[in-house]
C-alpha cells in the first residue's frame, strides 16, 4: 500500500515511476490488513500529525476512487469497560483534541444509539468521527492503476546498485537491472532486507497479527469498535502475545475481528490460543457474535519499529535511497501522507511535516542489532 | 487414561472404515468421527434409517464390500474397541507435541462443541466435486453429479423428472444409471472426453479387468434405459428464468473448442454436472502436512510428514473406493504397529500394497483421459457468475487480472471477493485459477468449516487432567 | 413411473406436516429439508444477497452452502444436512438470513 501511494504521489509530482514487487499487488502485509485509517489510537506527536495529513489526502482520493476502494468514513468508537477506564480515555481524548482530533464522549443511550448491539451496561466510550476504512488490497491496486506507473510484479530485487562513491544507480532484479538515481524502499515488513542490499540498516521486525472473518451480516457493527486496552497494546514494546478486541463491520458484509500482536518472526502457523482470545474478546463486546460463525482466519506481519514510528525520507548514509516503511499496523492509513512526503522529498520541495522524527538513521547501532 | 493407544480416524468412508477395522483388530482404541448420520462416506452413503429402505443395495455397487465393512465396524463397536461418532463435523485438529485434539461440532446445526483427544490422527476426509462454470449454472435445478447421487442415495429424492448428466469423469456413468433406475428420464449423458484418448490408453485401462467389467455393466444399463450418450460434447449454457428449463449442448472440435453450428437444445428440469473430484485437505494443511499439488503427501505406510498423522483415501489423491480401501487398510495397520512402538512389517499388507499400486496406475490413466474441454474458460461469459457465494462474475475476475495486476488466485480473491464467501472458494477455486491463468493450488483454511464464535472463544481450554 | 422410494423398497413411517413460508408440506421421517422440498416440487428456497437470485441444492453434501435456509428461526442452515421433524417451520431465506 505504501509503495502504491509513493508511486501515485511521485507520478503526480511529474516523476517517471517503476514499481517493482517480488509478489503480486498487495501480496505482503497489505493483503492481510483491515484497512484502518485511524486517528483514535494515536497520541499527540509525529505519528498523529502524519495520520491527520493522511486522512485529508485519503478524503481527497475518495473523491476519485472512493467507491472502488470501498472508502467509508465510518468513525471509531473506543469503549471503556470501567468508570476508571472511561476517565482515562477522556484524558487521552482531551490531549488528542489539542492536536486537531475530533473526539466526543458518549455515554448511556447515546452510546447504544451509535452501536445498538454492544454488551449492556458499559460505562461509556469516545467517538472519533475521523476514523475511516478502505479495502486495502483494492486501495493498493487502484492507486497503482491511477499512478500510471510501470508495474513489474513477480520480480525480485536482488541487489541495490551503487556508484563507486556509494550513491544509488539502480536495482538488480532476477529479471534484469533497472537504472535509476532514486530508489524508494517501500518493502514494508521486509524493509530491513532491502536496506541491507543497499549496505545500510533499518530495524524493521515482523509483529504477527491474526484477523477473524465472520459470515456476512447486515450492518450490526457500524463503526470500528475497540476496547480501550487496544491503545496500550499498540504502544507496547513487548514481544509476548497481546490481544485486545477490535470489531468492525464491512461494506461486503462480514465482521472483521482483531487484533493480536506478537513477535514470533515470520511464523505462518495457525494458533488456536490467539484466535480463541480474539473470539472471546469480540463476544464480550458484542454478545450477539457468540452465535455468528467465523468463516476464516488469516494472519499477517506488521512492520514493527522499536520506537513505533515509520522510516520516511532520504537515507543520509546512501545518497539516492529513500525509505517509506515500518508503519507497523497503520500502513494503510499512513500510506497517503507517506507517499505525499516522499514525493515532496524527491522533488526537493519543503515537506508538509517535519521529517526528522522519521529519519531512517535515527537508531543507535546497539538498538539495531537487538 | 487407559493403557491402549488411541487413534482418531476422521471420515467414515471406505478409507476411514478400512483403517478403523484394521487398527482396531490390532489392539488400538479407535474413535471414528464422521459428519454423516450413518457410516459409508459418499460412495456407500446410506439412506436415512427412518426411511427404512429394505433394498438399499439397489442404489449401490460393490454391496458385498460394504456389508463386510459395516459388519466389521459393528463388531468392533460392540466389543468396545471403536467409538463411532456420527453427525460430528470436524473443524480443526490441534497438535501439541504428541497429543492431538480433534475439534468437532455435533448435530446438523453444527453448534455444539465436542473435543476428542488422541495419540494419533488418521485423515480420511475424502473429496468433493469440481464443477467448472458456464452460463446458467447457478439456476436451481443445476446440481453437481455427486450431489444428485448423494440426494438419491441418502434421502431417496430426485429434483425432477427429466435430467441431463454432463461434464467429464467416471462418476457420470453411475449417476446417469442411478437416476434412470430411480425413474428419472435421463435425456442425455454428455461427456467431454474424446473417445480417441480412451483408445490411446487402452492398455493401462484394460489392466484392471474389474473396472472394464464395471464399465461394460454401466454401458448395458445406459442402453436398457435408452440413455443417449454424447461423447466429446459439452454443455454450453443452462436456460431458465427462476429454474432450469433446458440446456444447450454442443460438440467439441479436435482442439477442445465448441464446434459452431452443432448446438442443440435439450429440455430438462435437472442438470447433474461434474468435472472430476478434488481432495479435502484443509485439516492436513493446517496440521502442517506437506501437500503434493492438491493431495496430501504420504509415504508407503500412508504416513504424512507430520509425526502421528496418517492419511488415506481421496485426500491423498482421487482414486475411487477400491484404492481408498487399500490405503485405509495399510494406514490402519501402520498406525496400530507404530502406536505400539513397533516397526510395521509391510509383508503383512502386501496384497493391499499391490492393489494400491495397480489402482493408482489405473486412475492416472483415467485422469489423462477424462478432461474438461481444453478451452472451458471461453464458455465463461463476462456476466457468468463464477463465485456463487459472493456473486463475482467472470468479467470482474478478468478485470482484476487484466487491469489491476492480479496474476494469481489469491490476489483475484483480494480484489474481487471471489472465494471469500461461505464455501471459502471450494467451488469457484478451479475456475478462478483458470481465469487467472494459473494452476489451482490449495487454499489455507484454518477452519475446515464455519465455527460459531462462542464455540471458538472456549475451544481447547486447558484439560482438567 | 418408478420412484426412488420404490427402487430401494423404502417403507418409512407415516408422513408428517411441516411448513414452508406458512404453506403446509408433507415430509417423511428421515427426510432432510432439501429432500422434502424436492419431493414437494420446490427447488429453490433462498435468494442471494447481491442480486436476489434464487438458489437451492447444488453440491448436496454440505460443501457449497448454496442451499442455506432458515429452519425454526435459525438462519443459514444447510437444507441438504438438516433432517425434518413434525411441525418444523422452514422459511425462504433472503440475503444474509439475519434481520437488521
Amino acid at each position: 500500500m505504501v509503495g502504491a501511494a509513493c508511486a501515485l504521489y511521485a507520478a503526480r509530482a511529474g516523476l517517471d515511476v517503476i514499481l517493482v514487487d517480488r509478489g503480486p499487488v498487495a501480496g505482503g502485509t497489505t493483503g492481510a490488513g483491515e484497512g484502518n485509517l485511524l486517528v483514535s489510537d494515536k497520541e499527540p506527536g509525529p505519528e498523529l500529525d502524519l495520520a491527520l495529513l493522511s486522512g485529508r489526502l485519503w478524503a481527497d482520493l475518495a473523491g476519485e476512487l472512493g467507491e472502488a476502494v470501498e472508502y467509508e468514513a465510518k468513525g471509531g468508537v473506543v469503549v471503556a469497560s470501567s468508570p476508571g477506564g472511561l476517565a482515562a480515555l477522556e484524558r487521552f481524548a482531551e490531549e488528542q483534541r489539542t492536536a486537531g482530533v475530533v473526539a466526543r464522549t458518549v455515554v448511556g443511550d447515546e452510546l447504544y444509539d451509535l452501536e445498538p448491539h454492544l454488551a449492556p451496561g458499559l460505562p461509556g466510550a469516545v467517538h472519533y468521527p475521523q476514523d475511516c476504512q478502505v479495502m486495502p488490497a483494492l486501495a493498493a491496486a487502484h492507486l497503482v492503476r491511477a499512478s500510471g506507473a510501470r508495474l513489474l510484479t513477480g520480480r525480485t530485487v536482488t541487489d541495490v546498485l551503487l556508484t563507486p562513491d556509494g550513491a544509488v544507480r539502480g536495482v538488480r532484479t532476477d529479471q534484469g537491472d533497472i537504472h535509476t538515481p532514486v530508489v524508494v524502499n517501500a518493502a514494508g515488513t521486509w524493509g530491513s532486507e532491502l536496506a541491507a542490499l543497499a549496505g545500510t540498516r533499518l530495524p524493521v521486525l515482523p509483529r504477527r497479527g491474526f484477523v477473524l472473518v465472520t459470515e456476512p451480516l447486515p450492518r450490526m457493527v457500524r463503526h470500528k469498535v475497540y476496547a480501550a486496552d487496544y491503545v496500550a497494546d499498540v504502544a507496547s514494546d513487548s514481544a509476548a502475545l497481546q490481544t485486545s478486541p477490535v470489531v468492525e463491520g464491512t461494506a461486503a458484509g462480514p465482521v472483521l475481528i482483531g487484533a493480536s500482536r506478537e513477535r514470533v518472526g515470520f511464523d505462518r502457523s495457525f494458533s488456536l490460543p490467539v484466535v480463541r482470545s480474539l473470539a472471546a474478546g469480540a463476544t464480550r463486546l458484542f454478545p450477539f457474535l457468540s452465535d455468528v460463525r467465523a468463516m476464516r482466519a488469516y494472519l499477517g506481519f506488521r512492520p514493527y519499529m522499536p520506537d513505533h514510528l515509520p522510516a520516511i525520507g532520504p537515507d543520509p548514509r546512501v545518497p539516492g535511497l529513500h525509505h517509506a516503511c515500518g508503519h507497523e499496523g497503520a500502513g494503510i492509513g499512513l500510506a497517503t501522507g507517506t507517499g505525499h512526503l516522499i514525493a515532496q522529498a524527491l522533488t526537493a520541495k519543503a515537506p508538509d511535516l517535519d521529517l526528522s522524527p522519521f529519519r531512517p538513521d535515527r537508531f543507535p547501532v546497539a538498538e539495531e542489532s537487538a | 487414561m487407559t493403557e491402549q493407544p488411541h487413534l482418531a480416524v476422521i471420515g467414515a468412508g471406505p478409507a476411514g472404515l478400512a483403517a478403523t477395522v484394521a487398527a482396531a483388530s490390532h489392539g488400538v482404541r479407535v474413535t471414528l468421527i464422521d459428519s454423516a448420520p450413518e457410516a459409508g462416506g459418499q460412495f456407500y452413503r446410506q439412506p436415512a434409517a427412518e426411511l427404512r429402505a429394505r433394498r438399499p443395495q439397489a442404489l449401490h455397487h460393490e454391496w458385498r464390500t460394504w456389508e463386510r465393512l459395516r459388519d466389521g465396524l459393528r463388531t468392533h463397536v460392540q466389543a468396545g474397541a471403536v467409538r463411532h461418532f456420527t453427525d460430528h463435523h470436524v473443524w480443526y485438529v490441534d497438535r501439541r507435541d504428541t497429543r492431538f485434539t480433534v475439534h468437532a461440532l455435533f448435530g446438523p446445526e453444527q453448534e455444539e462443541p465436542v473435543e476428542v483427544r488422541a495419540d494419533a490422527v488418521l485423515l480420511a476426509t475424502g473429496g468433493y466435486e469440481k464443477v467448472l462454470p458456464f452460463p446458467g449454472w447457478t439456476l436451481p435445478g443445476v446440481v453437481t453429479a455427486g450431489g444428485a447421487q448423494a440426494m438419491l442415495k441418502g434421502t431417496l429424492a430426485v429434483s425432477g423428472r427429466t435430467a441431463v448428466v454432463a461434464g467429464t469423469g467416471p462418476l457420470l456413468l453411475p449417476v446417469a444409471t442411478g437416476l434412470a433406475a430411480a425413474g428419472v428420464e435421463v435425456a442425455a449423458l454428455v461427456e467431454s472426453a474424446d473417445p480417441k484418448d480412451f483408445v490411446r490408453r487402452t492398455r493401462a485401462l484394460a489392466a484392471q479387468p474389474g473396472k472394464v467389467a464395471e464399465g461394460a455393466q454401466y454401458a448395458a444399463q445406459l442402453l436398457r434405459h435408452r440413455v443417449r450418450t454424447l461423447v466429446h460434447h459439452t454443455v454450453v449454457e443452462a436456460h431458465g428464468a427462476e429454474r432450469l428449463e433446458a440446456v444447450t449442448v454442443a460438440a467439441l472440435d479436435a482442439d477442445g473448442r465448441v464446434r459452431p453450428g452443432t448446438e442443440r437444445r435439450i429440455p430438462c428440469d435437472t442438470l447433474a454436472v461434474g468435472h472430476g473430484m478434488l481432495p479435502h485437505t484443509d485439516l492436513a494443511e493446517t496440521l502442517g502436512c506437506r501437500l503434493d499439488g492438491l493431495d496430501v503427501h504420504v509415504d508407503d505406510e500412508q504416513r504424512t510428514d507430520v509425526p502421528g498423522v496418517w492419511a488415506a483415501g481421496e485426500t491423498t489423491g482421487i482414486g475411487g473406493s477400491a484404492l481408498s480401501l487399500a490405503e485405509g487398510h495399510i494406514a490402519g495397520r501402520s498406525a496400530a504397529a507404530r502406536l505400539h512402538g513397533t516397526e510395521p512389517d509391510p509383508g503383512e499388507w502386501a496384497a493391499a500394497a499391490k492393489s494400491r499400486s495397480r489402482l493408482r496406475a489405473f486412475f492416472a490413466a483415467i485422469d489423462s483421459v477424462y478432461a474438461p474441454p481444453a478451452h472451458w474458460t471461453e464458455q465463461i461469459t463476462d456476466d457468468t457468475v463464477v463465485c456463487r457465494c459472493e456473486e463475482v462474475t467472470g468479467g470482474a475476475i478478468r478485470e482484476a487480472v487484466g487491469e489491476l495486476g492480479a496474476g494469481d488466485a489469491r490476489t483475484v480473491k483480494l480484489l474481487t471477493r471471489a472465494g471469500m464467501g461461505w464455501c471459502q472458494g471450494r467451488v469457484c477455486g478451479p475456475a478462478v485459477a483458470g481465469l487467472a491463468g494459473c494452476e489451482l493450488t490449495p487454499s489455507r483454511r484454518p477452519f475446515a468449516r464455519p465455527v460459531p464464535l462462542g464455540v471458538l472463544a472456549a475451544a481447547g481450554e486447558p484439560e482438567d487432567d | 413411473m418408478r420412484s426412488p422410494l420404490e427402487l430401494a423398497d423404502a417403507r418409512p413411517g407415516p408422513a408428517f406436516t411441516v411448513t414452508l413460508d406458512g404453506r403446509e408440506i408433507e415430509a417423511l421421517p428421515g427426510q432432510t429439508v432439501a429432500a422434502a422440498l424436492w419431493t414437494a416440487g420446490v427447488t429453490s428456497w433462498r435468494t442471494t444477497r447481491g442480486e436476489g437470485r434464487p438458489r437451492g441444492i447444488f453440491c448436496g453434501i454440505g460443501v457449497c452452502f448454496d442451499c442455506l435456509v432458515t429452519v425454526n428461526d435459525r438462519p443459514n442452515q444447510r437444507a441438504c444436512l438438516v433432517p425434518l421433524h413434525p411441525g418444523d417451520t422452514i422459511r425462504t431465506q433472503e440475503g444474509t438470513g439475519h434481520d437488521d
